[in-house]
């Protein structure tokens, strides 16, 4: 077996069992490590398909960003994981129902295509860069798509500040700007005036 | 089979060959830090082990490695021993795509910088979760402060970087050099001078060094995430944190002051000697250089508070390097700098 | 126009750089750091140090046994016991001092009518065991013996100001 296969099959186990935990342990930030995993390793598998932006590009946004602010707030959370499981039989049949749905909608999409094996993208020729591909596609064909998803973005970004900033004029906050600006004489008097001893 | 043991057999001797002047150089690292911080305190630094005190990183190391490794009653075991590989791991593996030469690098991909910028922003996790991981409330609260600061800076930090990607137009770290060949005033520090502040600075922060170090602040929180580290533990914290700090001022080398190239190359008289050949001793010059500033810095500057460090980041950094970044993409439509 | 200049100014890090000068300077500043063991500083001959008796010339003693440096003495460090000796002259038989209990004051020294206890200028000692802080009269009087050349230098050169 050549040992690209062996990176592939060891790479989707641990994806697949790392996934499987996200939804089984109990511990909330184990649930986030465990994410954090499973993206990690399809990464890795996206860089055996030798798309090593799209590869990147997921660690550097999903796994450096977007997790460490889902860990740093799960931390602060105090999570009660009884009260969470309290409802686990009332919601089961929503769930199920949800689960079958998604299983049939998988079903469908893979009896549709096949299961025919797709070969490893043929190894491109020399000074051939994924990076610009990528970029020549987005700025060109996709150039609508791409530049209406990052107006949608935007819009998000405002709106959710919008949402949640709120005025509090009754907070103190020192401005530095101010701070630096301050000069010596703004602050300090120097004044001449007999001591007190000396007129008796 | 055998001819893939045998790559896979050189590339782990490749990978030890990087790995070995790291880790000699993070040793030295501390002992340059004990100096410079001792002389511009007015005192002599090390100087009891070896000659001139050059002994002194062995003896800490052996010195750590003997220490007992404690682990906090109710400690999450597990997380708590894998958090200093976690930091170490990325600070290390972020080294295979950095060119010492034009052909002196392990992995010379297409998106090298990409490649830092994810490995370096996963370095986070180690503290975070080393934070958590103790038991400890000053661990804790040093962990999220490591979180929170990295991930603003990384912001401003990557802008900065998106600079240099415009005028290189590459996002490989050896294309980026060639793309600043010329003299000293081709490099890109000039034409981004107020990136390459806000890159360095951002570095700063990123590695959690003083005057950015909120999240060991001794006076406040005891040592922050490491607080119940010990012996070897603390030891491989240590490694990533200055692996991270080389590797940092490796990369302000790269991609602002030219990496191997010589400054002079180009320039009349000195140009023709022998000054004027680029290879990896410009390099390592420039990066002991910023190593330097680093330790400058931290003998320098009082620490920031936290909330002024969250101004910084979010309402200096972040608007100087969307203007520069217009300003930077003038100079390349204009074509004044490399393009 | 002010807050631009203001604004201005502050972007070039003028004072960060003023800061860095200062720790420039300071860092290619000579040190005073001495070498510790190699390089020590110099000792006044007023340096009070270990205790020591010292003897007369001929190799007499010349503590008396008068106790005024046990009385004198502020940490009750001193002990002694005193007997007439055959030419019947008043002699120690026990002239204890406790090194832990001693603050080095030099009050005993002062207060010695025959100049026999004095403080030498010995700064670097060290005992292993915690019973080794006491130091009796044969090991006074060793003392004294060793570094009488010393004492005696250090009491001529200071010898104006008493």
């Amino acid at each position: 077996m050549p040992i690209i296969e062996i990176v592939f099959y060891l790479f989707s186990t641990v994806l697949v069992l790392s996934a499987l935990s996200v939804i089984t342990v109990g511990n909330p930030i184990h649930a986030v490590l465990f994410l954090i995993l499973s993206f990690f390793s399809a990464a890795c598998i996206w860089i055996l398909l030798q798309a090593e932006f799209l590869a990147i590009t997921l660690v550097l946004v999903y796994v450096g960003a977007v997790m460490v602010l889902f860990l740093f707030v799960v931390m602060m959370l105090d999570v009660n994981v009884t009260s969470v499981k309290e409802g686990f039989a009332r919601y089961l049949p929503a769930g199920v129902l949800v689960a079958l749905a998604m299983a049939v909608q998988l079903f469908l999409v893979i009896w549709t295509r096949g299961m025919e094996t797709v070969p490893l993208p043929a190894a491109e020729e020399e000074g051939y860069s994924h990076t610009s591909m990528i970029g020549e596609l987005l700025y060109t064909e996709y150039l609508y798509a791409f530049e209406i998803a990052a107006v949608l973005l935007l819009v998000a970004i405002i709106a959710a500040i919008s949402l949640t900033h709120r005025r509090r004029p009754e907070t103190k906050y020192q401005d530095p700007s101010r701070q630096v600006r301050v000069k010596r004489d703004e602050r300090l008097r120097v004044i001449k005036m007999k001591s007190e001893g000396e007129d008796a | 089979m055998m001819d893939q043991l045998l790559t896979l057999l050189w590339t782990m001797a490749k990978i030890l060959m990087i790995i070995l002047p790291v880790t000699i150089g993070v040793a030295y690292y501390t002992y340059f830090e004990r100096k410079v911080l001792g002389y511009m305190h007015a005192r002599r630094g090390p100087n009891r082990i070896g000659p001139l005190g050059l002994l002194q990183p062995f003896a800490d190391v052996f010195k750590m490695l003997f220490k007992e490794l404690i682990v906090p009653t109710n400690a999450s075991k597990f997380l708590f021993l894998l958090a200093p590989l976690l930091s170490l791991g990325p600070a290390l593996a972020a080294w295979a795509v950095v060119p010492f030469d034009d052909w002196l690098v392990l992995a010379d991909i297409d998106a090298g910088l990409l490649m830092i910028l994810a490995l370096t922003s996963m370095g986070v996790y180690g503290i975070l979760l080393g934070g958590w991981a103790s038991n400890s409330k000053y661990a804790l609260l040093g962990g999220l402060r490591a979180a929170a600061q990295t991930v603003s800076y990384e912001i401003a930090m990557g802008f900065a970087l998106v600079g240099v990607i415009v005028l290189a137009g590459t996002l490989n770290l050896t294309a980026i050099v060639e793309a600043q060949s010329g003299n000293i005033f081709t490099w890109y520090w000039l034409p981004l001078l107020p990136l390459f502040v806000i890159y360095f600075v951002s570095g700063v922060a990123e590695t959690n060094r003083a005057p950015f170090d909120v999240a060991e602040g001794e006076s406040e929180i005891v040592a922050g995430f490491h607080v119940e580290y010990s012996g070897a533990g603390f030891a491989v914290f240590f490694l990533a944190e200055y692996a991270n700090m080389i590797l940092i001022s490796a990369l302000a080398s790269l991609l602002f002051m030219g990496g191997w190239l010589s400054p002079f190359a180009g320039i009349p008289v000195l140009g023709d000697t022998i000054l004027g050949e680029g290879g990896v001793h410009w390099f390592l010059l420039k990066t002991v250089v910023f190593c330097f500033l680093f330790l400058w810095f931290r003998a320098t500057f009082p620490r920031y508070r936290y909330d002024q460090i969250m101004r910084l980041g979010w309402k200096v950094f972040i608007p100087i390097t969307i203007v520069w970044i217009m300003v930077a993409g003038v100079f390349r439509v204009m074509g004044w700098f490399g393009g | 126009m002010q807050s631009i200049t203001r604004y201005l100014r502050s972007l070039m890090l003028l004072e960060l750089f003023r800061g860095m000068a200062v720790t420039w300077r300071f860092g290619v500043a000579p040190k005073a750091t001495l070498n510790y063991p190699e390089e020590k500083t110099p000792k006044s001959p007023r340096y009070r140090g270990l205790h020591a008796l010292r003897r007369y010339p001929n190799g007499e003693e010349r503590c008396i046994a008068c106790k005024l440096c046990e009385a004198v003495c502020p940490a009750l460090a001193i002990t002694i016991e005193s007997h007439n000796r055959e030419d019947n002259t008043r002699r120690t038989t026990r002239y204890d001092i406790d090194l832990f209990k001693c603050i080095y004051c030099g009050f005993c020294e002062e207060s010695c009518p025959v100049d026999s206890i004095v403080l030498t200028d010995i700064g670097e000692y060290h005992m292993e065991n915690k019973s080794e802080k006491v130091v009796d009269k044969q090991q006074l009087l060793a003392i004294g013996d060793r570094f009488e050349e010393s004492i005696a230098a250090n009491r001529a050169q200071d010898a104006r100001y008493r």
